[in-house]
């Protein structure tokens, strides 16, 4: 290994490698600012650069950079304005968008683009290490335990129902998932719930209905309610994280690379859902008064996704270099650009090519590293975005909420569908409506269905619920996290009312 | 009746009139191979469309206890807050996406963050003009030239398409 590793700091540590991992980050993070372009469009787009250089270490090492700027890129806008542009940065924007409103925008993004660094690269050392054996893992889990495994993702709502708040969150995810089996459907692509409309065909889009849920109303309320988003003397305060608050964070990154890695590795599974999960499983082992804190701005729940989110990205390589099955959109794209550069990812590719093997690892590394440096020092000027006057600040994300839209879909329709979703998700705002629970439905929604469908057309009915244990396991998880808070909810109320009694 | 469940109440609706299509209207047009199938298209918006009756039956009768905490906006006094300038911008949102493609992208894009800004009070005309041109220009040149993603800068009728 360490012969290995050697091979590709050489390859990696070159002049113009190492050029091409800042270009790289740098393009990679501010086109990734913009909401609708997510890590697998910029990639996709940086194709044809990538493949013009000829030589694949190189063109990797620059795909990377773009792969990990995007991504920290992506959690800025989340942060900042609550405009997540891909799904896996949803959860972020969960506790970093609270921070940022009480104007610890700095630290939020200082937490984010450490976390992300240390998630990405604990999965890389991962993936050096366990490469070969987590190949035949991933190959045990089969369609129902994807099911079980979404199921899973979805308790993830139940981090969201405060006391008295359960039912409304259920009926939220379940209008997530019903908005999601709208369109074409999981069999026989036969067009369902599109009451004859066209435009409605290929179903919701999942940029527009984000920033319908998420931008949208935050900006109606700063309208309807002026008021700063920062101090007025536009000092960016807080910006380093003290001691304390790095104890905090240090076991709940170390958790959540580990659980995110692992989850990234199942192909199709994902940093959605890891971000997910991590987001729910740190809230569920806080002690009581931390978890109070989740939603409102705690620096664990925003560390939480961000380093599963990284992790599970440096996992879902695992299935694509030893097997050649890519794990998520972005790794098909970049399967796709290794073979157009006449390298074929599977079982050989380690024995046959260990440099370009070694050059992927290394270049994670590299890429998370440069990350780190070029954006620890931009990050007072990124945070400033917040204090642009808000006359001009709130046309701006009604904007990129409207771009987001269009750039997605390159349909005017989704626009006036962003408006509506956006009047309904206010009015739900009002009420107190939980909306993330909607949003994480219709993600995987639509994966849920697709996995459950094949376990019932292979086990010819819903048997594979009880014939497979690792299903059976994956649902009782999602029990108890459901029901588990709500059970100490009650201990605790009943303790505290005995202590009254005895007074 | 609170805000939460009337909203409870529209939400049942839309269960009941999705149940309804998943349970009765979706299946007659199924192909016979379809119907040998264990699983059809709809057989997930039925288990689905039963849940969300619960839940917003749930919700409609207060069966689970909540206790009131302040809400960020208080929607009774809602013509306290700026309402007329989030419905103008929201007028505007929906113009902006009507004149797209008409109008081209580099007017339509200019006069929605120019008028934007003046309906939320800004008055500094040889600011917000400049601001709006170049934003604008900066983001057509991104999107067109740099990312390649096609959008019409100018109206229909001069460009004639």
């Amino acid at each position: 290994m360490l012969e290995g590793l050697l091979i590709g700091l050489q390859t990696a540590m070159s002049f113009q490698n190492l050029a091409m991992v800042i270009a790289g980050c740098l393009i990679g993070t501010f086109i990734g600012m913009l909401p609708g372009l997510g890590p697998m469009s910029i990639i996709a787009i940086m194709i044809p650069v990538a493949i013009s250089m000829g030589d694949p270490s190189a063109a990797l090492i620059l795909l990377a950079g773009v792969y990990y700027g995007a991504i920290f890129g992506g959690s800025t806008s989340s942060i900042l304005l609550n405009a997540p542009g891909v799904a896996g940065t949803v959860a972020s924007s969960f506790d970093g968008y609270p921070m940022a409103r009480q104007g610890k925008a700095g630290k939020a993004l200082t937490i984010a683009a450490i976390a992300s660094f240390a998630g990405g690269t604990i999965g890389a050392i991962l993936l050096m290490v366990f490469a070969p054996a987590l190949s035949s893992v991933a190959l045990l889990f089969h369609s129902a335990e994807y099911f079980a495994l979404m199921v899973v993702g979805l308790s993830a709502i139940a981090a969201f129902a405060g006391t008295g708040q359960v039912a409304k969150a259920m009926i939220m995810t379940l209008l997530g998932l019903i908005m999601a089996t709208v369109g074409e459907g999981a069999l026989f692509n036969l067009p369902r719930f599109t009451m004859g409309i066209m435009d409605l065909q290929s179903g919701f889009g999942f940029i527009t209905l984000a920033m319908a849920m998420f931008a949208l109303p935050e900006a109606l309320f700063l309208v309807l309610k002026p008021k700063n988003l920062q101090d007025d003397d536009g000092e960016i305060k807080d910006l380093r994280i003290t001691k304390a608050e790095a104890k905090a964070i240090a076991p709940v990154i170390g958790r959540q690379s580990l659980q995110g890695f692992f989850i990234g590795v199942l192909p199709g599974a994902g940093a959605t859902i890891a971000s997910f999960l991590g987001y729910a499983v740190e809230r569920n082992i806080a002690p009581k008064h931390e978890q109070d804190e989740f939603g409102k701005g705690s620096i664990k729940g925003l560390a939480a996704p961000e380093s599963a989110n990284n992790a599970a990205c440096t996992g879902s390589f695992v299935p694509l270099l030893t097997l050649g099955i890519p794990g998520s959109g972005t790794t098909a794209i970049l399967l796709g650009a290794l073979i157009a550069l006449n390298v074929s990812p599977g079982p050989r590719l380690m024995i046959d090519e260990p440099q370009i093997f070694w050059a992927v690892i290394m270049s994670m590394f590299i890429g998370n590293l440069v990350l780190l440096i070029l954006n620890l020092p931009l990050i007072p000027y990124i945070a400033k975005v917040l204090s642009v006057p808000r006359n001009f600040l709130i046309p701006f994300i009604l904007f990129f909420t409207l771009m987001g839209a269009y750039i997605g879909q390159n349909n005017a329709t989704e626009l006036l569908l962003l408006v509506g979703f956006g009047i309904c998700a206010t009015v739900l705002k009002f009420a107190d409506y939980p909306l993330a629970p909607l949003l994480i439905g219709f993600i995987l929604g639509g994966m849920m269905e697709d996995n459950f469908s094949r376990s019932m057309q292979l086990y010819d009915g819903i048997a594979f619920i009880w014939e497979r244990p690792l299903t059976l396991a994956l649902l009782v998880v999602a029990a108890l996290l459901v029901v588990l808070p709500s059970y100490r909810a009650r201990r605790a109320k009943a303790r505290a009312a005995g202590v009254a009694e005895g007074d | 009746m609170a805000l939460d469940r009337w909203i409870a109440l529209v939400l049942l609706g839309i269960c009941m009139a999705y149940g309804y299509t998943a349970w009765f209207t979706m299946d007659g047009s199924l192909a016979p191979f379809i119907r040998r199938n264990p699983v059809w298209p709809s057989t997930f918006p039925k288990v689905l469309s039963i849940l969300g009756i619960i839940a917003s039956l749930i919700i409609l009768f207060g069966i689970e206890k909540s206790e009131p905490k302040p809400a960020e906006i208080d929607y009774r006094r809602l013509h306290e807050y700026h309402l007329g300038q989030a419905l103008l911008l929201l007028a505007l949102m929906v113009t902006y996406a009507l004149c797209l493609r008409p109008l081209g992208f580099i007017f339509s894009t200019s006069a929605f963050l120019f008028l934007g800004s003046f309906t939320l009070g800004e008055r500094r005309w040889h600011f917000m003009l400049p601001v709006a041109l170049i934003a604008t220009c900066v983001v057509w040149y991104l999107v067109q030239e740099v990312l390649g993603i096609y959008m019409r800068p100018l109206p229909g009728f001069i460009i004639g398409g």
